[in-house]
């Protein structure tokens, strides 16, 4: 738990609260991730009932939002948390709405899917594959991270996610191509196209999970830049 | 008195315990303070800044009130105290032997943990230091000092019509006011407060708060606190002792967020043992 490498609170009851809001966070996590897996999968396997339980999944991470945001205040009120306490309660808000975004990209995924299975299937779907197992797994990574707050960790992750932005790029050139190539291929590879800004935008959710890490260990914004890719277009 | 030459922070303390030469109002360099055997205060640099509001917080026994006493010589009516070190009041030796005691004590002012008036009238609790501090001019003189003075300390308005009761007839939340009034009337330039709304109600405690706040456009004031929120909430600088040292001083924003010393984040936040 995040909490043992502190010394505990002379109030155990503060600590419990403390470690329920960390674990709802991490189910969250875990949720938001099998949701992109299962959106992904959804595409792959044209499996329109796996993309039906994605979407109506998604309620279930946007109660646990509210669950935490419901911790958070509570805490905030009846603890007057300060120093580390109040820099891990406040990031708590931002991390659950960065996750509930995750989830809400997974959820426009799983619902592209669907209008996918409508059409042949086109070879720029692999090129999604690996963008979403790699935007899987920094949602792994971070989440680890903040459960153990690893200020390492979280850095790499953050700084990983430049190899999201560089598969989507490269993804979007290939769809390009394929809508060049032929006509009949536009609806779907536009389909593919939104698909793959949602897994990028994933990826950014992501590191914004990293840099509050980074403030909860430090104190301090994660300052630098990442090295952006060539073109960042914004469909 | 002995003296150091060296005026840099002990070791031990991170954070900011100095600030520039030119706002320092008070500057303690190298204080050790001793009860008989017992080492009370360890080594202690810290200055207090004119004009702001610096909050001495630590456990229970950790030197904070006896350092705040060593700022007006309160502990020099302890036979077995002895302090060694450097204190100064705008740039002059506090403990040297030339310096007057009483006129010290009226130029560093200090209020008590819990309510002390005078068992007099409230005027009378006002006006007797400046009575005897010969600082007024005749009657008239001595009234508008005593009005000045409770208007000051947010009294006034409440007191007014009863000027000639006695000041234990007020509550503990007017009686800690009229103290300090009775603080602010010999016109000292400092004042110091240990545990001043320990005895009082939350809405007595905001007033003195309030009260705090604008006393500090003309007073320098150090409060010793056990309630960290207090500290947070009436404080610019935050200074933390433990065991008799001074372990980290700062700006109070800084030490409430993100405090540099183990041993503060582990008091602040309830992780002590």
């Amino acid at each position: 738990m995040a909490h043992d490498k502190d010394t505990a609170h002379t109030v155990k009851s503060y600590d419990e609260e403390l470690a329920l809001l960390v674990n709802t966070i991490a189910l969250m996590g875990t949720l938001a991730e099998t949701q992109l897996a299962n959106a992904v999968q959804a595409m792959l396997q044209r499996d329109s009932d796996l993309a039906n339980q994605v979407v109506a999944e998604d309620v279930k991470i946007d109660e646990l939002e509210q669950d935490v945001h419901k911790r958070v205040v509570r805490l905030l009120a009846l603890r007057q948390p300060v120093a580390i306490d109040l820099r891990h309660i406040v990031i708590g808000l931002k991390v659950s709405s960065d996750l509930e975004r995750i989830a809400d990209y997974a959820t426009n995924l799983a619902k592209r899917s669907i209008v996918l299975n409508q059409f042949p299937l086109v070879n720029p779907v692999t090129g999604i594959v690996r963008m979403s197992r790699l935007a899987q797994e920094l949602i792994r990574d971070v989440i680890s991270a903040y459960i153990e707050r690893d200020r390492d960790r979280a850095i790499t992750t953050w700084r990983r996610d430049e190899e999201v932005d560089e598969m989507y790029i490269s993804l979007f050139r290939e769809l390009v191509t394929y809508m060049m190539e032929d006509p009949r291929n536009i609806t779907a590879c536009t389909h593919l196209m939104f698909m793959a800004k949602n897994i990028e935008r994933i990826g950014d959710h992501v590191t914004n999970i990293a840099e509050s890490i980074h403030f909860l260990i430090e104190g301090t914004p994660l300052r630098g830049r990442r090295s952006k890719g060539e073109m960042h277009p914004s469909p | 008195m002995t003296y150091r030459a060296s005026n840099d922070p002990p070791h031990g303390t991170v954070g900011a315990p100095r600030v520039e030469a030119a706002r320092a109002k008070l500057t303690a360099c190298n204080v050790d303070v001793f009860y008989g055997e017992k080492h009370a205060i360890k080594d202690v640099s810290l200055d207090i800044g004119r004009n702001e509001v610096t909050a001495l917080i630590g456990p229970s026994g950790c030197g904070k009130s006896t350092f705040m006493r060593c700022l007006n010589r309160m502990n020099d009516i302890i036979d077995i105290c002895r302090v060694t070190g450097t204190i100064t009041l705008d740039g002059e030796d506090i403990y040297d032997p030339k310096i007057d005691v009483v006129h010290l004590r009226a130029r560093v002012g200090m209020v008590f943990q819990k309510p002390n008036p005078f068992p007099k009238s409230i005027f009378e609790n006002v006006a007797y230091g400046p009575r005897i501090h010969g600082l007024a001019s005749g009657k008239a003189g001595l009234e508008e000092i005593v009005l000045t003075s409770l208007k000051r300390a947010g009294l006034l308005e409440e007191v007014k019509d009863r000027l000639h009761a006695p000041g234990t007839s007020l509550s503990g939340g007017q009686q800690q006011r009229l103290c300090i009034a009775r603080a602010i009337a010999v016109s000292p330039q400092v004042i110091l407060m240990d545990e001043p709304c320990s005895a009082l109600d939350p809405i007595a405690t905001a007033r003195i708060e309030e009260l705090i706040d604008e006393l500090q456009h003309n007073f320098t004031i150090v409060i010793v606190t056990h309630s960290m929120q207090q500290a947070a909430r009436v404080s610019q600088r935050t200074a933390f002792f433990h065991l008799g040292e001074l372990i980290e001083c700062g700006m109070t924003e800084q030490i409430f967020t993100n405090p540099l010393h183990r041993l503060t984040q582990g008091y602040l936040t309830g992780r002590f043992g």
